[in-house]
């Protein structure tokens, strides 16, 4: 197929908390993305940084940064921030310019320090920032939102607090056997019911953490793959970055208000659910061709909602899937056996190159411990805040 | 002269008791209502662009859903580091009228136990926090939501 890139390689920096700065973690797993492609750092083209906001102005042009820390050799640079979905926009301008035939080989890097305790608005007095405003007005951190979603889910679903303990349970699970993770212990059912409630009705076992870590991949043109003797690579084949459309009716981050249905009608399957949509089109695959999924699980509820926006499931059957074995590694459909965030934690800039990474080894069948068999399509799926969606589609 | 009350955002809401209500803005084009107010532009795509009207948004409405926060929230909230954190409930209300979900904090004394999604509330005045001493500081005020005691 004309639109695939190759996916010559992939690394990671283990996610912790390291306490150092970005730019080592987004060069270790640099190096480490290029020595799995068997390629020198001066053979890329061109490298994309997923931006971080920490480090000042280090943080905002990343893809300099890291070029700088690995040497400078005269690449191409862009530096791209979209929030929880810079590391897919990376992904995105990375494909984009192999398709167009501007870059050969493209580095693309993403990586983070967190601060301690909740993600919070840049400093200042801003009131015209959204962010900025749920904070000050209503005291909304980013579990609050979540704590809202999966009261709802409860509401009309049905959802339970053993069925949202079930997916940290599964997770945790899956995150033993991923040398990458950071919490590499399982969990039980009867530890999450114990941990402290954050924003009711989820507890701290329910709410990922955030993190230090990077992570980063060496796409290339399916020419160069060849020229390498690279025959079957595993190949990204869509990458969708949507917005929603107008107007929206579920309240997302970092809003105080929904969009209002008063003078237009909601058109389509809502916003999560179109990220997605967009993403198989453009692969021309569905729901039933995949083998796995990575998705976005800050929080336990939040990956119940993801079976349905991705289609896994009907509207209302995500905790039944989860129940039924489905999405658990031998499951028919296992979702988010890299341990997910709920065992590496957020870095906001890595953690959509993260997804792309555990789905290369996945096809390639070297994921060991937790490699899903005969896995052949892979699809991740996460969202930024201020309407940024992204989900790539990779295939063997 | 006691600590001075100012709305934590300016423009967004008005009145007092009974006549308390938050302000969006409504396009006369489209009938899109924007809370947070919109001055600007109209933010309907289909819509080519009416005049933006300021309107006193729906008093009551639904639950949509609810929950708190158990951990004192980093600044800009503001809250007194040396008093203990209580938490406050967050509601998500479904206005019927607008056909839009706000958000608000509820009332002191509503805890999660005391709410059920479609459960009816209604905005009423309310106090954010203190800031200052009390000669020359500030009461930001803010909105609230409040059960009304009728259940869907
Ligand atoms: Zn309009």
């Amino acid at each position: 197929m004309t639109g695939d890139v190759a996916v010559l390689g992939a690394g990671m920096h283990p996610w912790g908390k390291w306490g150092r700065s970005f730019v080592e973690y987004g060069t270790a797993a640099a190096r480490t993305a290029l020595a799995d492609a068997g390629l020198d750092w001066r053979d890329v083209t061109s490298v994309v940084g997923a931006d971080t906001v920490r480090g000042g102005y280090p943080g905002y042009v990343a893809g300099a940064t890291f070029a700088k820390a690995l040497g400078w050799q005269g690449a191409r640079v862009t530096s791209v921030y979209a929030a929880c979905a810079s590391g897919a926009q990376a992904v995105s301008t990375a494909r984009t310019q192999i398709l167009a035939g501007l870059a050969d080989v493209v580095l693309v890097v993403g990586a983070d320090a967190a601060p301690k305790g909740f993600f919070r608005p840049a400093g200042g007095d801003r009131p015209d920032d959204p962010d900025w405003l749920r904070f000050r007005v209503l005291g909304a951190t980013n579990p609050a939102y979540f704590g809202l979603y999966a009261r709802r889910r409860m509401a009309l679903h049905g959802d339970t607090l053993e069925d949202f303990a079930r997916v940290k349970v599964k997770n945790a699970a899956a995150g033993t056997l991923n040398p990458n993770a950071r919490y590499r212990k399982t969990v039980s059912a009867e530890e999450v019911a114990a941990s402290a409630v954050v924003a009711d009705p989820l507890r701290l076992l329910d709410i990922c953490a955030t993190s230090d870590g990077g992570a980063a991949l060496v796409l290339t043109s399916m020419e160069f793959a060849r020229r390498r003797g690279v025959r079957d690579p595993v190949r990204i084949r869509a990458v969708s970055t949507v917005t929603p459309t107008y107007p929206t009716t579920v309240p997302d981050l970092p809003d105080i208000a929904t969009d209002s249905a008063a003078g237009a009608e909601p058109q389509g399957p809502g916003f999560r659910a179109s990220i997605a949509r967009a993403a198989y089109e453009e692969a021309g695959i569905g729901p039933e061709d995949l083998s796995l999924a990575e998705v976005y699980d800050l929080s336990t509820a939040l990956e119940l909602q993801w079976y349905e926006d991705l289609g896994l499931c009907d509207a209302g059957e995500g905790a039944k899937l989860l129940r039924d074995g489905a999405t658990a590694l031998g499951g028919r459909i296992p979702v988010n056996v890299s341990g997910g965030l709920a065992s590496f934690g957020e870095a906001v800039p890595a953690q959509a190159i993260a997804q792309v990474c555990e789905l290369t080894w996945q096809l390639r069948g070297a994921a060991g411990d937790r490699q899903v068999e005969g896995a052949r399509v892979g699809v991740t799926a996460n969202q930024g805040l201020f309407g940024h969606g992204s989900s790539v589609v990779a295939v063997r | 002269m006691g600590r001075t009350r100012t709305p934590v955002v300016a423009g967004w809401f008005t009145g007092e008791g009974d006549d308390f209500r938050l302000l969006g803005t409504r396009c006369a084009a489209c009938a899109s209502v924007f809370f947070p107010r919109e001055d600007g532009l109209c933010r309907n795509p289909a819509c080519a662009g009416g005049e933006l009207v300021e309107v006193p948004l729906s008093r009551r409405g639904r639950v949509w859903s609810y929950t708190d926060g158990r951990y004192r929230p980093p600044a800009p909230y503001v809250s007194d580091p040396e008093l203990p954190w209580e938490p406050r409930t967050l509601i998500a209300v479904e206005l019927a009228a607008e056909r839009m979900v706000v958000l608000g904090q509820g009332v002191e004394g509503v805890s999660v136990a005391d709410l059920e999604v479609g459960m009816e509330v209604e905005v009423v005045p309310g106090v954010l926090g203190e800031e200052g001493d009390d000669e020359s500081g500030t009461v930001w005020t803010t909105w609230q939501w409040r059960p009304t005691g009728v259940r869907a």
